[in-house]
């Protein structure tokens, strides 16, 4: 069902010299651009199209798609950006191919530059990694130096605020101002960065496409789902066993990642509860995590694929503290922009807060539900969206637990992996 | 705009090189704030000042750009910046424990800098370690796999 297993992403890693250029050139690297390089751009494109690519940012559209809409809008210049902006918690993907495969985010971003006729790109790069700095610093010099890199590449550095995440915002930061989510439309696809058609990719979608252009889109179409094609980086962490990155083909099931490739939930305990795809996918419970791992499947069993990272919970972990903190994250990183979200993530916290602390009072679950249910489809941003929808979910899958909370102070009882 | 092969010097000296990657000078704003930072310590008035008039913009845009993001320090900080990971992958693994060893160690509370100065601390939302948690930013190094015995070896070694 997931197809042929290869390892594209992160096959190099095991070499402790793996982000030298020399390195990934001697296993194949920088082949697939000069394949392009040779082809002409639209033939490219319709290359990505064809391979069924979804962009691994969370939203999984498709990339050739955002690619052909931008290669028609006739203005110029055109910019590509890459969204290394990693801040959905539980997500640590990126991270490693920026410090460990720095090269194959530069090939992609360079194919996607010849693809796109784009005469600058900008990585936007998020300010809690310093060190992927260092490192895409020596490789971007490296790939210069090789005449690799035909257009200007800078890093743009961010500075501790989640939702530069969002396209827009990520352009508005890149342009100097505060980072809140623009209205759509305009797309960027035709007003992006300086008003200018832009195609802003995440780390993972670049790095995939070295693979697909050396391949071919059929060879990639053998991988994964038919729907939602190609290997995918899934983080895992809390309580498993041997937690880290696993390149998985899409489609594998959150069971295999967990209990195969994780070694399953840490001291052999019963598994409570897994959020699949970062924070800001609904969480699942336990019954179920035969759910296949991509795009168009998860939204079937309850979830989201989001970022792929998967966090596990072990029996004796209080999930209404983990839906608190997870209320904080959202009410912290809210823009202000728009009030059903800077307001609603607030009181859905404090609310989460005072049945943690053992002050819940009667109706708090009917008012959780209540105010989630007026954010929910009134923000202009999915941020709000996915509070109001993490808040729902721990309460449908675990009510009897926030009903126990309100009676019984749970730090009153011996429980904790 | 200084001129070709003129020697740029002063505050943020450095920024004319940066100003060339973008085609707007509001679009330096980010990393002229990151080196504002690292040349005056924190954003004080006198480093917003210095932004904005190197990149010709009014003080009031420099400043509403700098507010909006965390790791823009409006206020003095200690020598160390010590940025702790509280978010769920690092909490269930034990991560505010570490918090109250800080407070009880150093006198060091969330958003603030111990009273020596040689600390300040931040609780962050994620920093991209969870596979090895409770982690930690000091300054521009990472430390993993922290406990209450080993975050407190680590910091020993910032003086």
């Amino acid at each position: 069902m997931t197809g042929v297993k290869v390892k594209y992403l992160l096959g190099n890693i095991d070499n402790p010299n793996s982000a030298d250029i020399e390195e990934y050139e001697k296993a194949g690297g920088y082949q697939a651009l000069g394949k392009a390089l040779s082809m002409e751009s639209a033939m490219v494109i319709e290359e990505v199209k064809k391979s069924g690519l979804r962009g691994r940012g969370g939203a999984g559209f498709p990339t050739g798609m955002k690619w052909m809409f931008a290669d028609r809008d006739p203005k110029f210049p055109k910019y590509i950006v890459c969204n290394a902006d990693e801040g959905e918690p539980g997500t640590f993907k990126d991270r490693i191919i920026l410090e460990k495969n720095p090269h194959v985010l530069i090939e992609g971003m360079a194919i996607a530059a010849h693809a796109l006729k784009a005469e600058h790109g900008y990585i936007y790069l998020r300010g809690e990694y310093p060190a992927a700095k260092k490192v895409l610093e020596t490789a971007i010099n490296q790939a210069q130096r090789r005449g690799c890199l035909k257009f200007p590449l800078h890093i743009h550095q961010g500075a501790g605020a989640y939702i530069c995440g969002e396209e827009t915002a990520l352009i508005d930061s890149l342009g100097g101002k505060r980072g809140q989510p623009r209205l759509k439309p305009p797309f960027p696809v035709s007003e992006g960065l300086f008003g200018k058609p832009t195609v802003v990719n995440n780390v993972e979608t670049f790095a995939n496409l070295p693979f697909i252009i050396k391949n071919g889109a059929e060879e990639y179409l053998k991988i994964g789902n038919p729907e939602c094609p190609g290997n995918k980086l899934f983080p895992v962490s809390g309580h498993v066993e041997r937690p880290g990155v696993f390149e998985l083909p899409m489609g594998t099931t959150l069971r295999e990642i967990i209990y195969e490739h994780a070694g399953g939930v840490k001291g052999g305990l019963a598994l409570k509860a897994v959020i699949p795809g970062g924070i800001s996918t609904p969480v699942l419970p336990p019954d179920k995590i035969d759910c296949p791992m991509d795009f168009v499947s998860v939204p079937k069993w309850g979830s989201m694929l989001g970022s792929g990272a998967v966090i596990v919970f072990a029996e004796g972990t209080c999930l209404v503290k983990v839906a608190w903190r997870s209320l904080k994250f959202f009410e912290r990183e809210s823009c202000g922009k728009c009030t059903p979200c800077r307001e609603g993530t607030g009181w859905l916290r404090a609310i989460l807060e005072r049945i943690e602390n053992g002050q819940g009072r009667e109706g708090d679950i009917g008012l959780l539900e209540d105010v989630a249910g007026n954010i929910a489809g009134n923000t202009f941003c999915p941020l709000g969206d996915g509070a109001a929808s993490v808040a729902l979910n721990f309460i449908r899958h675990f009510r009897s637990e926030f009903e126990g909370h309100i009676k019984t102070d749970c730090r009153k009882m011996a429980v904790g992996p | 705009m200084s001129e070709p092969g003129m020697v740029v010097e002063g505050p943020l000296a450095g920024l004319e090189e940066i100003k060339k990657q973008y085609p707007t000078e509001r679009a330096a704003l980010m990393p002229a704030l990151h080196a504002a930072q690292r040349e005056f310590g924190w954003l004080s008035h006198e480093a917003l000042a210095a932004v904005a008039s190197r990149l010709n913009l009014p003080e009031a845009t420099v400043r509403s750009t700098a507010s909006f993001y965390s790791m823009f320090q409006g206020k003095s900080t200690g020598r160390h910046a010590v940025r702790i990971c509280t978010n769920v992958a690092c909490m269930v693994l034990g991560a505010e424990g570490l918090l109250a060893v800080l407070n009880g160690l150093y006198g060091l509370a969330p958003g603030q800098t111990s009273p020596d100065g040689r600390f300040s601390l931040e609780v962050m939302e994620c920093i991209g370690a969870c596979d090895k948690g409770p982690s930690m930013l000091v300054n521009e190094d990472l430390h993993t796999d922290l406990s209450a015995e080993k975050i407190i070896e680590v910091l020993e070694t910032y003086e």
